[in-house]
């Protein structure tokens, strides 16, 4: 009875390792420092970043998958535009999806969105973990990988959007006391501040 | 006395704190200037300034970093103080002061390492940070036209007149500027410390004469926007303003003297410090002209600032080497 569940054991050991690793201690953008573009680009507000977040995840995910399962059909010279042609299918598959389904967040992303075929974290895993890896052990590194790159742009947003506008997630809470439109630094939303936050927010959680 | 230490061999009494205090000195034409024309205000606004930067840097050196000997004592986060209200101008509420004064303090200075490691000058980051955050507050100035009154109406500066002008498709003789004398003696609307070209200047002269800076600076800054300015005023006078209006208006003056000279931000040697101004200089000018803000000083000086580590590379010759 033992025998059989130590082994057990240690492989749900390693599994929520790979899956824990990308959100602290190797998170993609406050450690691994992987993705700038969409880092910097669109966390002007919290709903930007955390739809951004999402975005890349499921990307991340799906091809992190494919790309496992694939590890061995595709030939050594030619796997990165390999790796690109999966990726960019997946890329696809969320723009459709959020044009249907959340246009407001598609307007507000633009451009950004086809940009994830291009964004490091995805071909960095792909490169470095899926394509070494088995199916579960790239799922787990994909999901957790995605949720570290949620939660830092989620948060760099909401720092952005909290001292450039007042607001979380849209809602002013200003406007608790009674403050309409309150004056607050519209540095933050320029591009200088997404560069200040960040450097603040990885000086803070890199602290010795 | 047979003991050979190694170099320097030449010792003064000069310290930081010593230097810093000669800044303070240069800088009292201008500040009494400023509380005779703006009042109180001006007071206020500069003690906040002076206040919250010194606080700011104390509690930083204190509980961040954990220093035991408190950089406050070089009297740099005074100077500091000082620069940045002497940027703002007077109808600015004071917790924006404030959040300069962190900006300048927190991020321009102590991110780097305090005094000496930083890249920008802490007072123009924050005057930038402010202008950028609120463009609104932070160009209405109000007029000033007799010493010792304040009326309530509000004036745009020389430069942003002659923006304003330019963009709406009138040439310079339409419009109505202040006399050269006004703007020599500061009787023109501004910040706080920048309107009066006289106590400015009174100010550099003394820094030139107690060795505090050289003159390379403020000389090839001033020189380069006069010369560069003059080109284009002999090519077309009708859409680029006198050469002497460039150089007395704005924050010229108080940038080539005091912001463009801060020790840990400008080159070392005297050729560096030439290029250093005379890029400087060339910019402002190519903003004025060109950009869409009306002055262009302190983002000059912050540019030029960035280049300082390249133009530090250009070394003097080593005397007795080979060429």
């Amino acid at each position: 009875m033992t025998q059989i569940l130590v082994p057990q054991n240690i492989i749900n050991m390693a599994d929520i390792k790979n899956l824990t690793r990308g959100i602290i201690k190797e998170n993609p953008i406050f450690v691994l420092l992987l993705g700038m573009c969409p880092t910097l680009g669109v966390t002007t507000s919290g709903t930007n970043g955390l739809g951004m977040g999402l975005a890349t995840m499921f990307v991340l995910v799906l091809s992190n998958c494919f790309i496992s399962v694939l590890k061995n059909v595709i030939p050594d010279k030619v796997r990165i535009p390999a790796f690109i042609v999966i990726i960019a299918s997946f890329v696809t598959i969320v723009q459709l999806l959020m044009e249907a389904y959340v246009p407001f967040l598609y307007e507000q992303l633009g451009l950004y969105i086809p940009l994830i075929v291009v964004n490091c974290i995805i071909l960095g895993r792909a490169e470095a973990f899926a394509s070494k890896n088995g199916l579960v052990d790239s799922l787990f590194d994909g999901i957790g990988m995605g949720l570290g790159f949620t939660l830092a742009l989620t948060l760099l947003g909401l720092v952005r959007e909290l001292l450039g506008a007042g607001t979380v997630f849209g809602f002013n809470l200003f406007s608790i006391i009674g403050v309409q439109e309150p004056k607050m630094m519209l540095v933050f939303i320029l591009p200088p501040g997404a560069f200040l936050v960040l450097a603040y927010l990885i000086a803070i959680i890199r602290k010795q | 006395m047979l003991t050979v230490s190694p170099s320097p061999h030449y010792q003064t009494d000069t310290n930081t704190r010593k230097l810093m205090c000669n800044v303070l000195i240069a800088l009292i034409p201008a500040f009494v200037f400023s509380i005779v024309v703006f009042g109180v205000s001006a007071l206020i606004s500069t003690l906040t300034a002076v206040i919250s930067c010194v606080f700011f840097e104390f509690a930083i050196s204190k509980w961040l970093f954990k220093d035991e000997e408190y950089s406050v004592k070089d009297c740099s986060a005074i100077i500091t103080g000082v620069l940045l209200s002497f940027n703002l101008p007077n109808t600015l509420p004071l917790w924006m002061v404030v959040i300069g004064s962190l900006v300048a303090i927190g991020i321009a200075k102590m991110s780097f390492g305090g005094l000496g490691c930083n890249i920008f000058n802490p007072a123009l980051v924050g005057r930038v940070f402010l202008l950028v955050s609120f463009p609104a507050d932070m160009t209405t100035w109000s007029k000033v036209q007799d010493y010792g009154t304040i009326d309530g109406t509000t004036g745009a500066t020389p430069l942003g007149l002659i923006k304003e002008s330019i963009m709406s498709g009138k040439t310079l003789s339409q419009i109505d500027l202040p006399s050269m004398q006004d703007m020599f003696l500061g009787n023109i609307g501004g910040s706080f410390g920048e309107i009066s070209v006289i106590a400015l200047v009174i100010g550099g002269i003394y820094l030139l004469c107690t060795r505090t800076i050289t003159w390379h600076i403020p000389v090839s800054v001033l020189g380069s926007m006069f010369i560069l300015s003059g080109i284009m005023f002999v090519v077309n006078p009708e859409l680029n303003a006198n050469p002497l209006i460039h150089i007395c208006s704005g924050g010229a003056m108080l940038g080539a003297i005091f912001m463009a000279t801060d020790y840990s931000t400008s080159p070392m040697t005297s050729l560096g410090k030439i290029i250093f101004g005379i890029g400087i200089g060339v910019i402002t000018i190519i903003i004025r002209k060109f950009g869409a803000y009306p002055e262009g000083m302190s983002f000059a000086i912050l540019i030029m600032n960035a280049i300082v580590p390249l133009i530090n590379k250009i070394k003097p010759h080593r005397y007795g080497a080979k060429k």
